[in-house]
């Protein structure tokens, strides 16, 4: 079932040095482009292959043959049949709404003259800012150049804003007359259940919802595939050592089986097992909702990236209780270090304590007790399902190098080198990718 | 079988009269503000020896180890052989001192540490004492204090293995340790059945940080993970988010409060539940995360709710989670996040349902706060063999769950100025108790019939009954030490202790474990032992034996008389009338006291005509056409009419058959019940009279042994080792109960591997009620095991023919 994942694919037309001249170039090119309907075209096929794929190497390629031949010929079709701009994919999660958008670069001068006034305003608009009204903010970081999807090539933009700000987001969707372009929205994330009665009132939309977990499966496929350089996957090498600690790219070769922890308002941690065998193992509420909740009334603070800041200058060692603190040093009949936290938050059971720490202190303890416990989460959840590869996404993990080190560090320690965090570049979006993937290719 | 020989010793001696003095003098020279209740709490100091002691964050666990003397009822046969003379009692009965051990472990607040080791001090008198074993957080703190105070060095043991210590010794000695927590039933607190094997289990010890612990033998066990996030976290986290200082005020807070304002569950991110995946719109999706959003203000109360559940379900699930990892079942809490609060023990089992979707259930444990110094303890009395024993809980000296205790209510009990404790003794037994080899299921068999804490009307009923009956007891035992001037007090001073029992059970039902007419009935002993009345009964018991002996030989004569089947008949018949003479029922002591006439024939006459209530007598029959039983193991019951004229006619046809008896009677006094010490002086004077009998003791094929039990009641699964030795050498077929303590109380479910016969007369009108019959309804229970194949399987038990 590997090949169900294009970047898989790739590989192993690579290594297939008897295949047949006329089909490679196009392949080739098509691939190096990253053509997402190539992509999914081996993905509708791959439904069927995925039942006989047992086989040896030779069959399998032969049926990729046939199918890349397929494919080229339904890319003329799909041309025809590709859903009008603009292409938009949008997950509602608790906290924030995470919306991407494709800005198609390859328009052609009759394209241009046929173009509604309405698109091309919101085009110019999504693609001339980063930030949007007073909270709605491009990351110009993670665009992705010179996608080729569905045939168009152009750029794809990753844009979020506060959930709670969502009424102004379809105000503007109303001033635009964004429903006069009789576009469907893809929308994923509890969002899309709960504010779909809003869309259609307030901004006259009609949405398309899709279901989280299959929106993000999809979507981090998708993105490791599609995305070269830098690499989209990465992990921290040395992460015992904080001197020698440096993150390093990391290819993604088969991925299966991976534990995938979406780190968002709360944690959802999936086992999957191909494309589309994944399940939802468990979950917790102790998420960067929580990480963000608790700094807000520990510290006053009211964002996460002054949370964060904050707790970059904190030290958690005055806030927590350290094996070292109740036994003087490591507690050596369990194999417990010194350094280990007993208790996380437990010296603010003594009032002089309470006292004696920063606004930083707290933060970085609520970051530390928050990023630990799902780190120790996931690794009996990895033990259990017996998988060693354990990729961590969720906006939870936005320039937050803190808790990404700390889970990299716990689960390398903690499994004594077993397992290991991986981590993506894009890891708040994946959802709404997925979205925007089924906008293009409808399952 | 031999009695063990118990030293015996003067009651008072001079020097303990001595310390009586110093005790009320030292007394004045504590705090004022406190007084310690001299004759309730450190109790037998001057015995004392083997201190342990386990300093929590706010609880110091003191525990030590004392011999008590009690006065036990003995009786000794008179020399027959000379001459036998009218009138004579059969045997003397005479009150002696008796020295048992017992534990030791009171629980009160750091705040009074010094005060009580200044107590302690003031009382010891045992000097070969030198050190002090210590465990807990707080042992290093008070570490010189308690040097300076008791003269004791302080050795300091790990406080994990204490832990597990006395985990180990809590699941092993105490038949309903452990409970699982509903919070909406009717009773909150589901007593479980302890297995035979307590391993292996998962310790989840939530202190501040949580540890947990796989436990898979006495001496093996591994700390194989833990989490930060615990006792500690909440209460730090929660006093910095609502300035609260106290864990019990924080709690409190919590249990007043909503966590929805606080928490953003999934019906706020999706409007309603997230259906695909099964979530309910209920459920937590991000703790605290409505606190990131929202500008307004939460309440205490509100946060102290949002950061329990956290804090409950994040450890509820790593439980899950290692549970499932090491594939056991039973996960036992504890810890003072647990101890005796129902609002985590609520949480954490709801968080334990949710995660394994009912198949783990969360069990805690009524003594879980003592588990540290329990450990420590056994640590420093290992020479002592403590493990080698078997132990029991002392209902008159133990608090019972839930009592005032010191984890709880704290702002009331500061304000009333008295000294809060908690206390739990423990009675070595005489006897190793070990399992009945002949239950079917040991890991599943329950001794009582009907559980009082489920049964509101039950409860009632039987508290009612038993403070109706309260009078007569109190009457009863001081007639039974008529030479001693004191016992129209201490008598009064058990009705006290025995009124204020009942009341608490009426309160907390829970206290002692599952509320039964044993726990009744066994409390009661336990009070009346503490109050020095070790046989109230020892006097009616004597008369009536000596009654019955006189009747013996006619009885036996006219049996004889009879043809084969009608003495079967005969026979079942006298010994159920014999069983209607039972003291220990109101009904039949009414009767009994208010006509001295009442006879054997009389008692006959009151029994039910067949078919009795529970009637499988011609299966019974049918079997005795059959090969003879290899060995009947026999439970008797009263003294007097019920064993000389009821059991020994039965068993001697038994014998007569060519089967052995092994007869199993009470270690010590309850009751009317013959007492083993009785049986024994019985049993030769019956041999005298009787050939049959005389023959089979000195063949050995009547063979008396002690159950190991001095209740009323009985419970297979807590008897004498020689016992069940006996049962095992002389392959036990058959099984006979009799009685309604002992055959209806408990045991009336009982599933044997052989077969039984449970008969018993209802003499309780209530009772009777409840079963469908009424006054004197017979119950003759006679069960085949599935597996026997017999020719009397075609018969349904319990449907006369």
């Amino acid at each position: 079932m590997e090949q169900l994942n294009g970047h898989q694919g790739e590989n192993e037309s690579l290594d297939t040095e008897d295949e047949d001249e006329a089909v490679q170039p196009p392949l080739k090119q098509s691939r190096s482009k990253n053509d997402i309907c190539n992509n999914f075209r081996v993905d509708s096929c791959g439904k069927t292959e995925a039942t006989s794929t047992t086989t040896g190497g030779g069959s399998v390629i032969d049926e990729r043959r046939t199918s890349n031949s397929t494919c080229r010929q339904r890319l003329d079709s799909l041309r025809k049949n590709r859903p009008p701009f603009p292409w938009f994919g949008m997950d509602i999660g608790g906290t924030l709404v995470k919306l991407v958008y494709f800005e198609p670069k390859d328009i052609t001068a009759e394209e241009e003259q046929e173009e509604v006034e309405n698109l091309k305003s919101i085009r110019r608009y999504l693609t001339s800012n980063t930030a949007y009204g007073k909270t709605g903010i491009r990351d110009v970081h993670l665009e992705l150049k010179d996608l080729t999807l569905c045939g168009r090539t152009g750029n794809l933009h990753f844009i979020r804003f506060p959930t709670q700000d969502l009424p102004a987001f379809l105000q503007m969707a109303r001033n635009k007359h964004f429903s006069s372009l009789h576009t469907t929205l893809c929308a994923t994330g509890g969002g899309a259940y709960k504010f779909e009665s809003d869309f259609r009132q307030m901004a006259d939309l009609q949405l398309l919802k899709l279901d989280e977990l299959d929106c993000l499966i999809s979507g981090v496929l998708y993105i490791d595939s599609a995305v070269s350089s830098p690499s989209e996957c990465y992990y921290y090498e040395n992460p015992t050592d904080p001197e020698h600690c440096v993150q390093k790219p990391f290819t993604l070769e088969n991925p299966y089986p991976l534990l995938l922890v979406n780190i968002g308002s709360g944690v959802s941690i999936l086992a999957v097992y191909s494309k589309n065998n994944y399940k939802r193992v468990t979950g917790t509420s102790l998420g960067g909702g929580t990480f963000l909740g608790l700094c807000c009334l520990l510290t006053g603070c009211s964002s996460f990236e002054e949370a964060l800041q904050m707790a970059s200058q904190g030290e958690s060692t005055r806030v927590d209780k350290l094996v070292r603190d109740i036994y003087g040093g490591d507690y050596e009949r369990f194999g417990l270090p010194g350094w280990a936290v007993a208790s996380s938050f437990g010296n603010m059971m003594c009032k002089e304590k309470r006292e004696s720490i920063s606004k930083e202190d707290l933060a970085r303890a609520t970051l530390v007790s928050i990023t630990n416990n799902i780190g120790s989460i996931t690794r009996m959840v990895a033990l259990n399902e017996n998988i060693e590869r354990v990729v961590f996404v969720g906006n939870f993990l936005r320039v937050n190098t803190l808790s990404m080190k700390l889970l990299s560090y716990a689960m390398d320690y903690w499994s004594h080198g077993q397992l290991k965090a991986l981590f993506l570049r894009h890891e708040g979006y994946f959802g709404a990718v997925g979205a925007l993937l089924e906008l293009l290719n409808p399952s | 079988m031999t009695r063990l020989s118990r030293g015996t010793r003067p009651m008072f001696t001079s020097k303990m009269a001595a310390e009586c003095q110093r005790v009320d003098r030292s007394s004045h020279s504590m705090d004022k503000s406190i007084t310690l209740p001299a004759d309730e709490i450190f109790r037998n100091l001057e015995n004392a020896k083997r201190f342990a002691i386990d300093i929590g964050g706010s609880l110091t666990k003191l525990a030590y180890y004392s011999t008590v003397q009690h006065k036990v009822a003995k009786v000794r046969s008179f020399d027959h052989t000379a001459k036998e003379t009218e009138g004579e009692p059969l045997y003397e009965i005479s009150m002696q001192e008796e020295v048992t051990a017992r534990l030791h472990f009171i629980k009160f607040e750091n705040a009074y540490i010094e005060t009580c080791l200044d107590f302690i001090k003031d009382h010891l008198v045992n000097t070969e004492t030198k050190v002090i074993k210590a465990t807990g957080g707080g042992a290093h703190k008070f570490k010189d204090l308690i040097e300076k105070k008791l003269k004791l060095r302080v050795d300091k043991e790990d406080e994990m293995t204490c832990l597990i210590k006395g985990c180990n010794f809590v699941l092993r000695n105490i038949p309903h340790e452990a409970f699982v927590y509903v919070k909406h039933a009717d009773s909150e607190f589901r007593f479980q059945n302890t297995h035979p094997d307590i391993f292996p289990y998962l310790l989840i010890n939530i202190g501040s940080g949580v540890s947990i612990v796989k436990v898979e033998s006495e001496d093996k066990f591994e700390r194989v993970g833990g989490s930060s996030i615990g006792g500690g976290t909440f209460w730090g986290l929660g006093a910095l988010l609502t300035k609260t200082k106290r864990f019990d005020e924080l709690l409190q807070l919590a249990s007043k409060g909503q966590h929805t304002s606080v928490d953003m569950l999934v019906k706020d991110i999706y409007g309603g539940s997230y259906g695909s995946l099964g979530l309910t719109g209920d459920l937590i999706a991000s703790s605290f995360g409505k606190s990131a959003t929202a500008d307004n203000e939460f309440s205490k109360e509100d946060m102290a709710k949002s950061l329990l559940h956290m804090i409950s379900n994040d450890i509820g699930q790593l439980a899950c989670l290692y549970a499932r990892l090491h594939n056991l079942t039973r996960v036992y809490f504890g810890g003072f996040f647990i101890r005796g609060h129902p609002v985590t023990m609520h949480t954490i089992t709801y968080s334990i349902n949710f995660f394994t979707k009912g198949e783990v259930q969360a069990l805690f444990l009524r003594h879980e706060g003592y588990l540290g110094t329990i450990g420590a303890f056994l640590k420093g009395a290992e020479e002592d063999n403590p493990n080698q024993y078997s132990w029991g809980e002392n209902y008159a000296g133990s608090s019972g769950l839930m009592s005032v205790s010191p984890d709880l209510n704290p702002m009331q009990r500061t304000r009333s100025g008295t000294f809060p404790f908690d206390m739990l003794e423990m009675d070595r037994l005489e006897r190793q108790l070990v399992n009945l080899p002949l239950l079917q299921d040991p890991s599943s068999y329950i001794p009582d019939t009907v559980d009082l804490s489920e049964d509101a009307l039950a409860r009632e009923y039987w508290l009612y009954c038993f403070e109706e009956a309260l009078d007569g007891v109190v009457k009863r035992a001081v007639a039974s030490q008529p030479d001693l001037p004191e016992a129209a007090e201490r008598a009064e001073k058990f009705r006290h202790k025995y009124r204020h029992k009942l009341q608490t059970l009426r309160q907390q039902p829970f206290a002692y474990g599952s509320l039964t007419v044993r726990s009744l009935l066994d409390t009661r002993e336990h009070c009346l032992n503490e109050f020095n009345f070790p046989d109230p009964y020892s006097k009616i018991k004597q008369r009536e034996n000596d009654i019955a002996l006189k009747y013996f030989q006619k009885a036996i004569k006219s049996l004889e008389e009879l043809s084969w089947e009608q003495r079967q008949f005969a026979l079942v018949r006298g010994l159920l009338a014999g069983n209607v003479f039972d003291w220990g029922a109101k009904a039949v002591s009414d009767v009994l006291e208010s006509d001295p006439e009442f006879g054997f024939e009389q008692a006959k006459r009151q029994l039910e005509e067949r078919p009795w209530l529970v009637d499988a007598y011609d299966q019974w029959l049918e079997r005795l056409k059959g090969p003879p039983h290899k060995c009947a193991l026999f439970f008797v019951d009263n003294s007097g009419i019920d064993i000389i004229l009821g059991v020994f006619p039965f068993i001697r046809e038994l014998l007569c058959r060519g089967t052995e008896v092994v007869l199993a009677s009470n270690s010590s006094p309850a009751l009317n019940d013959v007492t083993n010490s009785e049986l024994q002086i019985l049993t030769q004077r019956i041999a005298a009279m009787d050939l049959v009998i005389q023959s089979a003791v000195k063949e050995d094929r009547l063979t008396l042994v002690q159950s190991g039990s001095s209740s009323p009641c009985l419970d297979l699964s807590r008897l004498d080792k020689e016992l069940a030795g006996v049962v095992r050498e002389r392959h036990t077929d058959l099984v006979v109960i009799e009685g309604m303590g002992r055959a209806i109380h408990t045991n009336y479910y009982a599933m044997l591997s052989c077969e039984s016969l449970k008969m018993a007369v209802i003499k309780n009108s209530w009772l009777a009620d409840r079963l469908g019959g009424k006054l004197f309804s017979v119950v003759f229970k006679y069960e085949v095991p599935p597996s026997h194949k017999t020719t009397t399987q075609d018969h349904v038990p319990g449907t006369p023919s």
